[in-house]
Order: C-alpha cells, then sequence, then structure tokens
C-alpha cells in the first residue's frame, strides 16, 4: 500500500519524465560500453555534445514554443536556409564574417516574429502556418542555390575547427559551448524571470493568463521570435559541422527537436517542461545514433524509425499519465479526455 | 445582390483561381487547349496532363477534406504515398524481362492495405491516446519514408511488368488514363455517401464542438478514427497512382511535398482549416488548380524544389481571407474609412 502511494507519488511529479529519461540515458550509455569497447573512451561521451550542438540550441527554441502548447515545424528548413545563406554570402559575396553570421541571425529574429505574429493577430494554427514556414525556407533554399556550396573562408573555417579541451580529457567544438550557454540561460530564463513564469502561465491556461493581465500577444510573439533566432543559431552551429549550404540539410530536424524535447518530459499540451530532461531527450538520440555508428551494419534509416519508435512510445506515456493524474484529482473526465 | 451570392459561393474562390491560371496558361503556352488523338486511340494534350497528374492528388485532398473537417490534420499523407509505393512495387518487383512476381491484384490490394493500416494507426493514435492530430501524423511523416526505404532495401525499385503502367496510363483501347477513372469514382462514391448518410454531419459536428457532439450521442472517437482510416487509403490509393506513373517506387521522392499541396486544395476549396463545415467539391477543383498551378510553374522554368516558395505564400494568404480576426480588421477598416458607425464590423465578425 505504501509502495503504491510511492509510485503514484512518483507518477504524478513533475520530474517523472526528467528522471525516466535520465535513467533511460545511463541504461543506454551502460549497455554501449559493455558492447563497444570504444565507447569507454570520455570522447564520445564529448562527440555526443559536438555533433548534437545544432539539435540542442533548436529543441531549447522548440520547447518554447511547446510550452504556450504551439508548435514550430519550420526550424529544420530555418536551420537548412540559414546554412545557405551563411554559404553564399561567405563564398559569392566579401561580407565578413561577423556581419554573415549577425545577418543570418538577424533573419532568423525577423522571420520568427513574423510567424508569431501572424498566428497570434489572427489566432491562426501555428502548426499549418509554421508548415507554410518550413516549405518556404526549403523554397527559398533552392531559389539561393540547388547545389552545395562549400564554405572554404579559412576564418570561417578555423572557427569551424578549433577545440576547447575539458579537463585534459577529451575536447569540445565552439558549437557544443555555444549550445550548453544557449540551453542554460534559456533554462534560467523560464525558470526564475517574469518573462519565463508567463510563459508557463500561458501554456497552462491562455485565458487565464489573460484575465490575470499577463501579457499574452507580447509573450507569445516573442516565444516564436525566440525560437526563430535559436533556429538560425541552430544553423550556424550546423555549418560549423557541415560546412557547406545545401537544400537537404536538416531534414526533419523539427521532429528530432520535437522528440527531444517530448522525451525530455515537455507535455505537447502545453505548459510543463523542464530544460535539463530536453538536453537528456537530444543526448538519448545522439546515443542511439553513436550506436548504430558503432554497430556498422545498421543503415541509416534505422535511426528515422527508432526515433519515431520512441517519441511514440513516450507520447503515449505521456497520455496515460495525463489521463491518470486527471482520474486522480477526480476532475470532470470529459473535459480532458476531448 | 446576386453578385454576392455568387462571390460569397464556396466554389467561388477557387473557380476563379483555376480560370485565372487556365486563362493565364492559355495566352502563354502554344497549343494549351488542343487535344490530339495518337495513332493507338488515345487522348492527348496538356489538359489532358493535368487531369492525369491530378488525380492522386485528388484522392489525397478527399481524405483530407475529411481529417480537416474535424479540425484536425494529417501531415503524414506524402509518407504513407511512399510506403504504399515501395510495397507495390517490392511485390511485383523489379525484374527485367517484365515478369511480375506477384500478382498485380495482390501488389494493389496489398499497397491500398497499408494505406489503411497506417491510417488506423494515426486514428488510434488520434481517437483513442487523444494526441494532437499534428504530432501524431508527424511520427509517421517522419519515420514512414524510413520504412519505406527499408522496405525497398534503400533502392529505387523499377517495375518493367507493362501493366502495372496501365493504373496511370491508358488500357489499350481506352482514351483516357486509368486514373481520371479511379479518381472521378472515388468522388462519385464520397459524394455519394454524403448525400444518402448522415456520416458528413458527424465529421462536421464533431469539427465544430467535439464535446457539444459527445454529448449529442455521436461517438466521436469513432468518426476520428473512420476519418484517419479513410485518409490513409486515399494515401495507399494515391501511392499506386505515383508510382505507376514513373513505374518505379522512389521511398525518397514518391509523395513529397503532397501533405502541402493537399492541405492547400482543401483550403483553396473553402474548407476552414480550423474545421467544421466542408466542400467535397471545392477540393477537388483546389486539387485540379493546385496541379495547373504546378504544370504552368514548371512550364516557366521554376525547379520542383523551388515551387514550395509560391505555395506556402499561397497557404498563408489563403488561411489569412479564411481567418474570422482578419475579415473583422479588414471591415472595421473599410467602416473608418467611410467615417461608418464601427459597431457594424462587431457584427459582422
Amino acid at each position: 500500500m505504501k509502495l503504491k502511494k510511492m509510485m503514484n507519488a512518483a507518477v504524478a511529479s513533475r520530474y517523472f519524465s526528467f528522471f525516466i529519461t535520465a535513467f533511460l540515458f545511463l541504461v543506454l550509455y551502460g549497455v554501449g560500453m559493455m558492447n563497444f569497447h570504444g565507447f569507454t573512451r570520455p570522447q564520445v561521451f564529448f562527440n555526443l555534445f559536438i555533433d548534437n550542438a545544432t539539435l540542442i540550441i533548436v529543441t531549447v527554441g522548440i520547447t518554447f514554443t511547446l510550452l504556450i502548447g504551439g508548435i514550430d515545424l519550420s526550424v529544420g528548413a530555418v536551420v537548412a536556409l540559414a546554412c545557405m545563406i551563411l554559404a553564399y554570402l561567405l563564398e559569392y559575396t566579401a561580407v565578413p564574417v561577423a556581419a554573415a553570421v549577425l545577418l543570418v541571425l538577424v533573419f532568423g529574429i525577423a522571420f520568427g516574429a513574423l510567424q508569431g505574429y501572424i498566428i497570434t493577430k489572427f489566432d491562426m494554427q501555428p502548426f499549418i502556418i509554421t508548415l507554410a514556414g518550413m516549405f518556404f525556407c526549403r523554397g527559398m533554399t533552392a531559389v539561393i542555390s540547388r547545389d552545395t556550396i562549400s564554405i572554404t573562408n579559412p576564418f570561417y573555417v578555423s572557427i569551424a575547427s578549433a577545440r576547447i579541451s575539458v579537463f585534459g580529457l577529451g575536447f569540445v567544438s565552439i558549437g557544443a559551448v555555444m549550445a550548453l550557454l544557449v540551453l542554460l540561460i534559456a533554462a534560467v530564463v523560464l525558470g526564475f524571470t517574469r518573462f519565463g513564469r508567463t510563459i508557463y502561465a500561458i501554456g497552462g491556461s491562455e485565458s487565464s493568463a489573460a484575465l490575470m493581465g499577463l501579457p499574452v500577444f507580447r509573450t507569445k510573439v516573442l516565444v516564436y521570435t525566440i525560437n526563430g533566432f535559436c533556429a538560425a543559431l541552430g544553423g550556424v552551429a550546423y555549418s560549423w559541422i557541415m560546412l557547406s549550404g545545401y537544400t537537404l540539410h536538416a531534414l526533419g530536424m523539427e521532429m528530432d527537436a520535437i522528440a527531444s524535447s517530448v522525451i525530455g518530459g515537455t507535455l505537447l499540451t502545453g505548459g510543463v517542461a523542464f530544460l535539463p530532461g530536453t538536453l537528456f531527450g537530444v543526448l538519448i538520440q545522439g546515443v542511439i545514433l553513436t550506436f548504430i555508428t558503432f554497430q556498422g551494419t545498421l543503415s541509416a534509416w534505422w535511426t528515422k524509425i527508432v526515433i519515431g519508435a520512441l517519441l511514440c512510445v513516450f507520447i503515449v506515456m505521456q497520455a496515460i499519465i495525463t489521463e491518470r493524474k486527471s482520474k486522480l484529482s477526480s476532475k470532470s473526465s470529459l473535459e480532458n479526455r476531448l | 445582390m446576386n453578385w454576392k451570392r455568387i462571390t460569397s459561393s464556396s466554389l467561388f474562390l477557387p473557380l476563379l483561381a483555376l480560370f485565372a491560371l487556365l486563362l493565364f496558361n492559355v495566352i502563354f503556352v502554344d497549343g494549351f487547349l488542343s487535344i490530339q488523338m495518337t495513332d493507338d486511340g488515345r487522348l492527348y494534350g496538356r489538359l489532358i496532363d493535368i487531369l492525369n497528374r491530378s488525380s492522386s492528388l485528388i484522392i489525397l485532398s478527399l481524405g483530407m477534406t475529411f481529417v480537416i473537417a474535424t479540425s484536425g490534420i494529417d501531415i503524414s499523407v506524402g509518407a504513407v504515398v511512399a510506403i504504399s509505393a515501395a510495397v507495390v512495387c517490392t511485390l511485383i518487383g523489379g525484374r527485367g524481362d517484365g515478369v511480375a512476381e506477384h500478382p498485380m491484384a495482390l501488389a494493389i490490394l496489398a499497397a491500398v492495405a497499408i494505406g489503411v493500416l497506417c491510417g488506423i494507426w494515426n486514428g488510434f493514435l488520434v481517437a483513442r491516446l487523444k494526441i494532437q492530430a499534428v504530432v501524431a501524423t508527424l511520427i509517421l511523416m517522419t519515420a514512414g519514408r524510413g520504412i519505406a526505404q527499408l522496405l525497398t532495401a534503400g533502392q529505387i525499385i523499377t517495375v518493367y511488368y507493362k501493366p502495372f503502367s496501365y493504373i496511370s496510363g491508358t488500357i489499350p483501347g481506352n482514351v483516357l488514363p486509368t486514373n481520371i477513372f479511379i479518381a472521378a469514382a472515388m468522388v462519385l462514391l464520397v459524394a455519394f455517401i454524403m448525400k444518402k448518410t448522415s456520416i458528413g454531419l458527424f465529421v462536421q459536428a464533431v469539427g465544430i464542438n467535439a464535446t457539444a457532439s459527445k454529448y449529442a450521442g455521436i461517438s466521436v472517437s469513432l468518426v476520428l478514427f473512420v476519418v484517419y482510416a479513410f485518409s490513409g487509403f486515399c494515401a495507399g490509393v494515391s501511392g499506386l497512382i505515383e508510382s505507376s506513373l514513373i513505374r518505379a517506387a522512389d521511398a525518397n521522392n514518391a509523395g513529397l511535398n503532397m501533405e502541402m499541396d493537399a492541405i492547400l486544395a482543401v483550403a483553396l476549396g473553402g474548407t476552414l482549416l480550423s474545421g467544421g463545415k466542408f466542400y467535397i467539391g471545392g477540393s477537388v477543383i483546389g486539387a485540379i488548380t493546385i496541379q495547373t498551378l504546378t504544370t504552368t510553374m514548371y512550364a516557366l522554368g521554376i525547379a520542383s524544389d523551388q515551387l514550395p516558395v509560391i505555395k506556402a505564400i499561397a497557404v498563408v494568404i489563403l488561411c489569412l481571407i479564411q481567418s474570422k480576426k482578419c475579415q473583422a480588421l479588414v471591415a472595421s477598416w473599410k467602416d473608418n474609412r467611410h467615417g461608418g458607425n464601427p459597431g457594424k464590423a462587431v457584427e459582422k465578425a
């Protein structure tokens, strides 16, 4: 009886998903260590951050939109477009590196703000506008160039290949450091600022937040703006890994980002998210990818299927937990079911 | 007054867009309207070509119309098209001597069945587990292409079996491509069901207010389930037509961007993306319009991967036109300009 009560308390805890995710990550990593000798090297762990710097940044952005009960399907395409703009500016124009990066970030902010404005002002479903945004950005990437543009700018390449040593155990890239910084700032903003609490309030109930006098319109537009900025910044980090612009870059990254966020404990209905959890969500995907690389015989498309399956499991788990919770709190169950 | 009735008709916008596109083509493309008879008795011409190419989109938008009417969305249709194409091509097999490994009827049945299965999966997630439609179908949208690649082992399977090309080509002795008849049959079937049963009313009720429908005794989850299964069925049939058109299964490119086209067709047809009232006829005209737009753009030298820019802008504009808030804003702006009383705008909204 006591055990059951403890179980119930654990399931109802806000951090339940986080614990499961962290546990799953440790188990996966442990299995990897047992099966492959190379897994035990610390550098493999650091590589998770180097390879997934973009995904971490993009996931942070998309978590903001998921928190207010929205969604953004355009992030992958924005990453691709950011890479393409950077590659084009650095290869075919005399624009300095700093200006090119700045321009890309401004584009991301403007695009995010525009999407947010249309969604909020005209009361549109976010997925339809951001789906259009996704097609728009992919198309624009092809308009700039249908072929791959390689980035050969020596200064840019040196930034991309710079490595920072971590206690002599291994090294990380600038992108990875940037990703962790973004995550930290976002976690602080969400947890400890008025703006962050407003986001949670809107996610919990938009009409209540409006009745409380919170600036709903401004916050929602800002959330999409932040997301656009994160996607563009993710694009910059992605260009450090790929050193090229191509129309099919980051294809399906929106799905990976949503999956990471959900695996990390974000509720798709809004109002619940825990950023350290989303980091583990990204890392789990990274471990699975590393598995497939170490295995060597599995094909790349297995990644998509595994991530799809994983997302599915976590969403189903969420659905069941939410249903259980609503039963426990003896609300009108009909309201929650619909 | 009469003019107002015409412009407010649901078919006005899609028909106007189609007419404008056709007019543009007639002026700028030589021999756009000419239809000739080939030596072996087939009709040939640009108009027939547009109909031929739009048939799979028409079928997809049929399924999508119902999904959107329940205020849901199915963004997995493109991937389901790829899966269905992969199934039919793998079963018939890519043997160079033109012999089918399995009977074609079996392959067709399997492809449609897998489409329905995908639809049932989506329906299960949406109707039973109450997951938001966009996220539920996003799973299949991304994983679906992986599954299709798994089926074809990452290869493009080219089918040399002759009868397979008849699905999107002409059966000897017929004047029109078969897929036009398939699309027409499905549209008629849906129209018949809408006329004779109250399923359409149920779908509409769920889209307008699911809670109220439940209290009114409608099984909301059953309606949702059927709607997504039907969308999967439509995607399965589309997959057949798409793969037959190129006589191959390309897991990466089959049905690429088709979800956008289908949504665009439905929106153009006058169905509100927020659900509720829907127009089958509008969606069909919308689908033909989209295909005409695509063909026109290709004729103007715009590449297939650049085309989404124009379609994305079209979707946003269409959504803005449909949006009640936008209409209210325009109305109040008009009233202000004419110095009329602003109360009128509120009434309209």
